[in-house]
């Protein structure tokens, strides 16, 4: 049985509704600072921003505390609700996606710290166009995750899951080019290599966002798509009634 | 795989079904009015054979009704008429050849409240025996050494077997109460609401109970207590004004219900 947005407020228990609707509210909090960061971290790379590569570094024990503070609501909530059916699997999900999102939060101070290391270097960096082109993907599917979660949309969570095949790819082609850069151009191995670790922690956060898309799935449908194919899993997922 | 799922249309949930050899109660399009007003309405299900099946409902919905019938609990009562079928193990309980007490032998039934005879531990559990069958006294004490076993009560009454049954706790009444009904045997053991009336500790001892007791019979649970039936059952059956709503596997039903009407009622929501 499929869940919308509004199930989890209509409990006989008003602080029930109350405590799961702040679980939303809070995973949200900590989705759209993670988003933050990731945007801040790929911008002071591409505009050689330092001040704004630090403070995306500073921020991670933000996101470190909110993660903290979710958890520990999920787990009151286990312990004196026993929530069962939707109720549970939203707990479940919070959970999960608490993980994902302190881990791109990990991935953007990642990008920031080469942000800082490339800014020290004076000759031209090599790689920046596939940064951009593969960040602007990443970023949406971050943000498609997201908001697939707020509305519990799973037509739009399942583009995600669909994107992140692509991203698999262009990162893969992006990596061939560096390495064709590093043999043209010793000199900008060790610039290279940092653009190829800041393509890597880009690659991660689609792979977390892939993941949030998957909690949507089993938080609506009740259906776990982890390690499917996601060919296979459409039909299930978006099957009509 | 014990169970299958039918297809069912969008509406209905699927309903599991067992095949005859996994079945121990068979009931089928079973309707029961009380005074002419109805309290079970065409039920039909199956019930598989060495599990714990849990029936939840609302306060009304027909669970203790039915739980009633399938031991005839209402014979008595000129009020109650019902139609439809109810096999235990493939016979009718109904049909007229049904000798009453040999049902009642082979399905046991445990209430709310304990209900212990006014004699001593031993009596109550010999008091089934004693009505079934002669025996000689060093096999009547086994049986009677192996259902206070099953219904983990021995350790804790072994020394006391004489002395009266009143001065035991609800929970290990409960229990004595369980051993009474297994010493005949049954195929099948009822329990309505059999921990409510009791502590934390000894509902913990009797479902834990329930869950050794499978191996050696077929239990079927009715609870109010919704962790409960999820703690223990295998199977749950959501019954709503003497209907069946929803069937399937306990993980199933408490995890992603087929149902909105069932999901409202185990999470707590209005309806």
């Amino acid at each position: 049985m499929d869940i919308t947005s509004n199930t989890h407020s209509q409990h006989i228990s008003r602080q029930f509704n109350q405590e799961l609707e702040e679980l939303k509210t809070h995973l949200m909090a900590m989705g759209g600072l993670v988003e933050k960061q990731v945007q801040d971290a790929v911008h002071a790379l591409l505009e050689g921003d330092t001040r704004l590569a630090e403070k995306v570094r500073d921020s991670d024990r933000q996101v470190n505390e909110l993660q903290l503070q979710i958890d520990e609501e999920c787990t009151r909530v286990l312990a004196r609700r026993q929530p069962a059916a939707s109720d549970l699997r939203l707990v479940l999900a919070v959970i999960r996606a608490t993980s994902d999102l302190e881990r791109i939060g990990d991935e953007a101070s990642k990008i920031a710290r080469n942000a800082l290391l490339l800014s020290e270097n004076t000759s031209s960096v090599r790689g920046l166009i596939e940064v951009r082109h593969i960040s602007e993907h990443v970023r949406k599917m971050l943000r498609d995750a997201l908001t697939a979660f707020a509305r519990f949309d799973t037509e739009l969570a399942m583009q995600v899951v669909h994107e992140d095949e692509l991203v698999d790819d262009e990162y893969g082609s992006a990596m061939r080019s560096l390495m064709t850069f590093m043999m043209e151009d010793s000199r900008a191995i060790s610039s290279v290599l940092s653009i190829m670790w800041v393509l890597r922690a880009l690659e991660r956060v689609g792979d977390h966002s892939n993941n949030l898309a998957e909690y949507v799935v089993y938080l609506v449908k009740g259906l776990d798509i982890r390690h499917s194919d996601p060919g296979t899993v459409d039909q299930k997922v978006l099957k009509k009634p | 795989m014990l169970a299958s799922f039918d297809s069912a249309p969008a509406s209905q949930a699927p309903v599991t079904h067992f095949s005859p050899e996994h079945c121990a109660l068979s009931i089928d399009r079973f309707n029961l009015a009380y005074a002419g007003k109805p309290a079970l309405r065409e039920l039909t299900l199956s019930v598989p054979r060495h599990r714990v099946t849990a029936f939840i409902g609302p306060s009304g919905c027909g669970k203790s009704t039915l739980l009633r019938a399938i031991n005839r609990l209402h014979d008595l009562n000129e009020s109650v008429e019902h139609s439809g079928n109810i096999e235990l193990e493939g016979q009718d309980i109904y049909a007229p050849q049904t000798n009453v007490t040999e049902l009642r032998r082979r399905v046991g039934m445990v209430f709310q409240t304990p209900n212990p005879f006014p004699m001593s531990i031993y009596e109550n559990v010999a008091f089934g025996l004693r009505l079934q069958q002669r025996l000689p006294k060093r096999q009547r004490d086994d049986i009677i050494e192996w259902a206070l076993t099953s219904a983990a009560l021995w350790d804790e009454v072994k020394d006391r077997l004489h002395r009266s049954a009143w001065q035991l706790s609800g929970g290990q009444q409960q229990r004595l109460v369980i051993a009474r009904t297994l010493a005949v045997q049954p195929d099948v053991l009822l329990l309505d609401e059999p921990a409510s009336a009791l502590d934390p500790i000894s509902t913990l001892k009797i479902e834990e109970l329930i869950r050794n007791l499978k191996s050696q019979l077929t239990l079927v649970l009715v609870t109010h207590n919704m962790q409960q039936a999820a703690r223990v059952s295998d199977y749950t059956a959501f019954l709503q004004d003497g209907e069946l709503v929803e069937y399937g596997p306990t993980d199933q039903v408490f995890t992603n219900p087929h149902l909105q009407r069932t999901e409202n009622y185990i999470t707590g929501r209005m309806t």
